[in-house]
């Protein structure tokens, strides 16, 4: 498999491509917004909270390099039936073994962009911790 | 008239003098087409910085054994270089900084501090790289003065006429301007702009750090108060640039840094000034670092500064009309009479940074981003451009394969 093929996998090229619950949600219970101003990535997250903080739905929005995009349509499925608290726990690397390619330090940050904005989101709705390495009063998620 | 022949430079023989060139991936050369971030080393700057450390190496100005004195005569023989370059009248007006940016600090906060204030207007341009925009941005805030920028027309020129609506903002203390833009490569006419300001009685500074690698540079034709240069983007090292400034205000400026070298006696009760241009470099300066700088204009002079310009007019002219060929390319910046060795483009559908990705494993090196321009870069109306930049090793054949690349992301990504 050439490098090209290992990174721009079908799997991540039609998340791309076909990105997945694209669209921010009307009445939703959490939203917040997030840029990697290295590339200009930019992704919102928005959910919608069932009983007992499990997210019901989520939509995304944004612009950006097709990792930063196709992480955040593949994080999406991921979370859908989970608790807020279970996804503020969640550790980076359950996504990007999702993503399942070697990425540079740099783009690294394009795909946990989604990951991050979506904790923000929870974390301005219901007071969920953000991660320690992100500080905690930001309002606007911004990976520098 | 007696006419000159410019004799044409030799990219190819040129090339020879870069070992970064020798090494091969995939049987190829890397295609570096990202000189207006950074340009590669070659071998005559390589060399004269291990010969100064091996057999000249000490503090500057200080010592007075032998070695000492040959630290000094490097570093000062380089000023001389350097002073010669931008035909400044004199050595003693050559600042060594640790780049343009600081250089770009320097007279912000040195100049700025103490000559704006409420009802001063500051004129940058939406060209800027942020290194001539946010220090202009930050001291205009920190003294009340109004921050305005010039804004470009569709090919990326500047609109002049604008100044009569900024003029109306106050009295116009400063103009900071790039003479070439490090996103689209528009030389801008800082000729005119000095005359403009000094017609209000404003200061005329000028960044330089893209033009100077690239065409012949002259403080003096170009009627400026301050500009700034930096080495690394001409063949030298990392870690030093200059400032040169008129000896009228540079003489009249509180000092930027505090330290050693820039005083000339200090005591509980005062402390006084060296003498120009040791007043502005405190510390220990990059001594080897400015004998390369020293060598890398010699090495781009002989070179010769027409003859790059032309030859990075002929890969301007070349990669635009392939890339012309191509309708799902944008292309940003003026024609190629008026701009430097920069293309900046993006692929319809293709994110700026997948296409510098597969373009990287095609082996060829661009930059993808906003290059330090993001108020350029909202007038574009874009996130991020791929940028191809050229210098004197650059050759055809690396936007033949730059081209090939382009076409590798849209089948896979567009």
């Amino acid at each position: 498999m050439s490098e090209f093929d290992q990174l721009y996998r079908e799997l991540i090229l039609d998340h791309y491509k076909n990105p997945r619950n694209h669209g921010l949600l009307e009445h939703a219970d959490a939203q917040a917004e997030g840029q990697n101003p290295l590339c200009g990535d930019e992704v919102s997250v928005s959910v919608r909270l069932g009983d007992g903080d499990v997210i019901e739905e989520v939509g995304f929005d944004g612009r950006g390099c097709a990792i930063s995009q196709a992480a955040t349509s593949m994080l999406s499925d991921l979370v859908k039936g989970r608790t807020a608290d279970d996804v503020a726990a969640m550790p980076k690397e359950e996504l990007l073994d999702e993503l399942g390619i070697p990425l540079t330090p740099v783009r690294l940050k394009c795909a946990i962009l989604g990951l991050g904005v979506l904790k923000l989101a929870l974390h301005k709705a219901r007071g969920t911790p953000l991660p320690e390495e992100w500080g905690t009063s930001a309002n606007e998620l911004v990976l520098e | 008239m007696a006419v000159t022949t410019q004799p044409k430079l030799d990219a190819h023989r040129l090339r020879a003098d870069f070992p970064v060139f020798e090494e091969l991936v995939n049987g190829r050369p890397v295609a570096f087409l990202d000189s207006a971030a950074s340009t590669q080393k070659p071998r005559q700057v390589l060399d004269a910085m291990r010969e100064f450390y091996e057999h000249s190496y000490a503090n500057v100005h200080r010592g007075v054994y032998r070695l000492a004195e040959r630290a000094t005569t490097g570093y000062e023989s380089a000023r001389g270089k350097v002073a010669g370059f931008v035909n400044a009248p004199s050595e003693r007006e050559v600042i060594f900084t640790r780049s343009a940016t600081e250089a770009l600090n320097l007279v912000a906060y040195a100049w700025g501090l103490d000559n704006l204030g409420p009802g001063d207007v500051v004129v940058v341009t939406d060209l800027e790289h942020h290194s001539s925009f946010v220090p202009w941005q930050y001291v205009a805030g920190r003294t009340g003065a109004s921050f305005k920028a010039i804004p470009i027309d569709e090919h990326g020129e500047l609109q002049l006429s604008a100044l009569e609506e900024i003029e109306r903002a106050g009295t116009v203390k400063v103009v900071a301007c790039n003479l070439v833009s490090n996103t689209l490569g528009t030389v801008n006419p800082v000729r005119d702009l000095a005359v403009w300001a000094h017609e209000r009685e404003a200061i005329m500074v000028v960044d330089a750090a893209q033009a100077a690698p690239h065409r012949p540079l002259d403080v003096q034709a170009l009627g400026c108060d301050f500009l700034a240069i930096s080495s690394h983007k001409m063949c030298g090292p990392s870690g030093v640039g200059a400032l040169w400034g008129r000896r009228e205000l540079l003489e009249k400026m509180a000092p930027f840094n505090l330290g050693g070298e820039m005083i000339r006696s200090v005591s509980m009760e005062r402390t006084t000034w060296n003498e120009l241009p040791y007043k502005f470099e405190a510390g220990t300066p990059a001594i080897a670092e400015a004998v390369g700088f020293g060598a890398a204009v010699d090495y781009v002079l002989d070179a010769g500064l027409a003859a790059i310009e032309a030859h990075e007019r002929e890969l301007v002219e070349y990669t635009l009309g392939r890339l012309g060929e191509v309708p799902w390319i944008s292309t940003y910046g003026p024609p190629p009479e008026h701009r430097a060795g920069i293309v900046s483009m993006n692929v319809d559908g293709v994110h700026p940074h997948d296409v510098a990705q597969v373009l990287d494993w095609e082996g060829v090196a661009v930059r993808a981003g906003h290059h330090c321009t993001q108020p350029l870069m909202s007038k574009l109306g874009v996130a991020a451009t791929v940028r191809a930049s050229f210098y004197v090793y650059s050759i055809p054949e690396e936007v033949d394969r730059l081209v090939d690349g382009l076409h590798k992301a849209k089948q896979s990504l567009g």
